[in-house]
C-alpha cells in the first residue's frame, strides 16, 4: 500500500475552452497515491436490504472514490475566509438526501446554515435518521425513525460544521456527511474530481478542500484564490502531502 | 436452617435469574458490538409501539439486537422482582432479604439508565450501563450462592481451611483488578472508535505505539471499516494499551493467588479449586481478548470477551466472599475457647 496519499487540487485551465460565468471558482481534486481497498457493505446482513440487491452487485464503502485520472470525488470545497464585509446571500432551495438501497445518497453534500435539508426514505423498509453533530458545534443531535413511504423530514442547522454526520442505526453502515457553512460558496467534487463554486463576488479568498477520510478532523488543505472583478477565471491549486 | 424443597426452589430461581442476567449482558454486548445502540430511537416505546407488541416483522437489522435486548431485560426485571419478593417472604437471613431489595432497585436503575442512554443520546452513559450490569450480575450470583444448600452446610460445618486474612485481601485485590478491567473495556467499547490497536502482541508493530498527530492521521486515512467508526485518537490508543497492561496484571496476580492457595491448602481444598478455576477462566478470557484483536473486533468474538469477562468477575467475587467466610471460620475454629469468638461462631452458623 502506498503510504502517501496526496490531495492535489490542480488548476484546470478551462478558461480557454469554456466560458466561465462571473466569479466561478473551478478546480479539480486529484488523489495522489494508491488508496486502501474499499470493502463490501454488509448489506445482506439485513435480509430486507439484501433483497433490494438480488442479482446485483453489493455496493462497497466509498471512502476514496477515485477515477482513472486520479480525480477524487466527495471532497467538500468552500470559501474559508475573505467574505468579511461582503453581503451573504440567503440560502436558496432545499438540499435533499435520500435513503435508497440501504445507503444514504449523496454520501457527501454541502449545506448553508439556515438552509432547508430534506431527508427522505425511498426504500420499502424502515430507517432511522440519527444526526450526530460534534459536541462543540452547537447543532442539535436527533434520532428519528422513518417508515417506508413516510414523508421526508426537514432539518435546518444554525451552526457551521464540517462534517455533520447522518447515520442510520438500523443499518450501521449507512452514513451521509454534510459540509455545513454559513454562506453559499461551497461545492462537492464530482466523480471526475472537478468542482465549481458559483457566483463568488470579486475578492481575495482562502479556499479549503476537505476530504472526509484524509481529513478526519474536518481541517483540510487551503489555498489563496483571487476572484477577478469582472468574471475572470479563478484558477487555483492545492496540494497536500500525506505523512 | 431450612433445607426444605421450597428453599431449594428459591435457590434454583436465583440461579436462573443470574444466568438470565448473564445472557442479557451478552445481548447487550451484541448491541454495542454491532454499533446499533441507537437503532430504536424511542424508549420505553419501540417505534411508537408498546414494546411487547412491536411486530416481529419489523425486527430487522440493528433493531433486532436492540429490541431483543429490551425484551430480555424486561424478562430479567420480572425475574428479579419475583426473586426479591420471594426472598422477602421465605428467606430467614435478613442480609439476603435486603440483597433482594437491592437487586430490585438495581434492575430498575439499570433499565432507566439504558433508556436514558437512548433518549438523551449520551454515548458515555453506556459505560455506566455496562459497569452496573456487571455489578448486578455479581449481586444475583451472591444471592444464588448464599441461598444454596452447599453454602449453608459449608458455613455450618465450619471447615478449617488454613487461609489467612492476607489471602482474603489478595483475593479482593484480584476482584478489584478484574472490575477495573471491565470498566476499561466498557470505556473502550463505548468510544465507538473500533479497534484502536489492530495488532497483537505488538502495537502497530512496536512495543509501545506512536500517538503523535502525524501518525494518527496516517492510520485514520488508511483504515477502511464499513462501520466508519470515529477517528482513532491518542486517548483511544492509550486506553487500549492500559487494557492490555491490565490483562497482564490480572494474569500474573491470578497466577500468584492460585499458587498461594495451593501452597497453603493443597489441591483438594475449596479455595484452591476456586483459585485454579479462576486462573483458568482468566487465561481463556485473555485468549478471547487476543482473538478480539486478531478478528478485527468481530462482533461475536468481542461479545464473547464481554461475557467471559463477566464470569471472571462473578467467580472472583464469589471466591472473595467464600474466602472471607473461610478466613473467619478458620479463625473461629482455631480459638473456640474464646468466649467472644464463640459467640461469633454461633452468629456465623445462623448465617
Ligand atoms: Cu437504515
Amino acid at each position: 500500500m502506498n503510504k502517501s496519499i496526496t490531495i492535489f487540487v490542480a488548476a484546470v485551465a478551462l478558461s480557454s475552452v469554456t466560458t466561465i460565468s462571473a466569479g466561478d471558482i473551478i478546480g479539480k481534486i486529484t488523489l495522489k497515491g494508491t488508496p486502501p481497498a474499499e470493502k463490501n457493505l454488509p448489506i445482506a446482513s439485513d435480509p430486507f436490504c439484501g433483497k433490494l440487491y438480488a442479482g446485483k452487485p453489493i455496493p462497497t464503502t466509498r471512502f476514496y472514490l477515485v477515477d482513472a485520472h486520479g480525480g477524487l470525488a466527495d471532497t467538500f470545497v468552500y470559501i474559508k475566509s475573505g467574505l468579511d464585509g461582503k453581503p451573504i446571500p440567503a440560502p436558496v432551495g432545499t438540499v435533499e438526501i435520500d435513503q435508497i438501497g440501504c445507503e444514504y445518497l449523496p454520501y457527501v453534500f454541502g449545506l448553508q446554515t439556515g438552509q432547508k435539508l430534506h431527508v427522505k426514505n425511498s426504500d420499502p423498509l424502515m430507517h432511522n435518521i440519527h444526526v450526530t453533530p460534534s459536541a462543540s458545534s452547537g447543532n442539535k443531535e436527533s434520532n428519528k425513525a422513518q417508515m417506508a413511504g413516510g414523508k421526508p423530514y426537514e432539518y435546518v442547522f444554525d451552526s457551521p460544521e464540517v462534517f455533520l454526520r447522518f447515520k442510520c442505526d438500523v443499518h450501521p453502515w449507512m452514513f451521509s456527511y454534510g459540509g455545513l457553512v454559513n454562506h453559499p460558496y461551497f461545492a462537492v467534487s464530482s466523480v471526475d474530481g472537478t468542482f465549481k463554486i458559483s457566483n463568488v463576488p470579486p475578492g481575495d479568498y482562502v479556499v479549503e478542500a476537505v476530504h472526509r477520510k484524509t481529513h478526519p478532523r474536518g481541517t483540510g488543505v487551503t489555498q489563496k484564490v483571487t476572484v477577478g472583478p469582472a468574471g475572470g477565471k479563478a484558477d487555483f491549486s492545492i496540494e497536500v502531502s500525506g505523512s | 436452617m431450612d433445607f426444605s424443597d421450597q428453599n431449594r426452589w428459591l435457590h434454583r430461581f436465583a440461579v436462573i435469574s443470574a444466568v438470565a442476567t448473564w445472557i442479557l449482558i451478552g445481548i447487550g454486548g451484541l448491541v454495542t458490538s454491532h454499533g446499533v445502540g441507537m437503532a430504536v430511537p424511542d424508549w420505553p416505546t419501540t417505534y411508537g409501539y408498546n414494546m411487547f407488541l412491536f411486530p416481529p416483522s419489523k425486527w430487522v437489522g440493528g433493531i433486532f439486537y436492540e429490541h431483543s435486548h429490551r425484551l430480555f431485560a424486561s424478562f430479567v426485571g420480572l425475574l428479579t422482582t419475583v426473586l426479591a419478593i420471594w426472598l422477602w417472604i421465605k428467606e430467614d437471613r435478613r442480609w439476603i432479604r435486603w440483597l433482594g431489595v437491592l437487586a430490585f432497585f438495581g434492575v430498575v436503575a439499570q433499565g432507566v439508565l439504558g433508556g436514558l442512554r437512548v433518549t438523551l443520546m449520551i454515548d458515555s452513559l453506556g459505560i455506566f450501563h455496562a459497569a452496573l450490569a456487571q455489578l448486578f450480575l455479581v449481586l444475583l450470583s451472591i444471592i444464588a450462592l448464599a441461598t444454596s444448600v452447599w453454602w449453608k452446610k459449608w458455613v455450618m460445618t465450619a471447615k478449617t481451611i488454613p487461609i489467612t486474612d492476607s489471602m482474603w485481601t489478595a483475593n479482593a485485590f484480584v476482584t478489584f483488578l478484574i472490575f477495573g478491567q471491565l470498566v476499561l473495556g466498557a470505556a473502550m467499547r463505548h468510544q465507538h472508535a473500533g479497534l484502536a490497536v489492530p495488532d497483537f502482541p505488538f502495537a502497530y508493530g512496536k512495543v509501545w505505539p506512536a500517538t503523535d498527530p502525524a501518525f494518527l492521521e496516517k492510520i485514520n486515512r488508511e483504515r477502511i471499516d464499513v462501520m466508519d467508526p470515529n477517528p482513532i485518537t491518542a486517548a483511544h490508543i492509550q486506553l487500549h494499551m492500559a487494557h492490555r497492561i491490565g490483562a497482564l496484571a490480572i494474569v500474573i496476580s491470578a497466577g500468584w493467588l492460585a499458587w498461594r492457595n495451593l501452597r497453603a491448602a493443597g489441591t483438594s481444598a475449596v479455595n484452591s479449586r476456586f483459585a485454579i478455576g479462576l486462573l483458568g477462566l482468566i487465561l481463556v478470557q485473555a485468549a478471547f481478548g487476543v482473538f478480539t484483536v486478531w478478528s478485527n473486533k468481530a462482533a461475536d468474538v468481542a461479545t464473547g470477551h464481554v461475557m467471559i469477562g463477566a464470569i471472571c468477575l462473578v467467580v472472583s467475587s464469589l471466591f472473595c466472599l467464600i474466602s472471607a467466610r473461610c478466613g473467619s471460620v478458620a479463625f473461629t475454629v482455631r480459638a473456640p475457647m474464646d468466649s467472644e469468638n464463640g459467640s461469633a461462631l454461633s452468629v456465623l452458623q445462623s448465617s
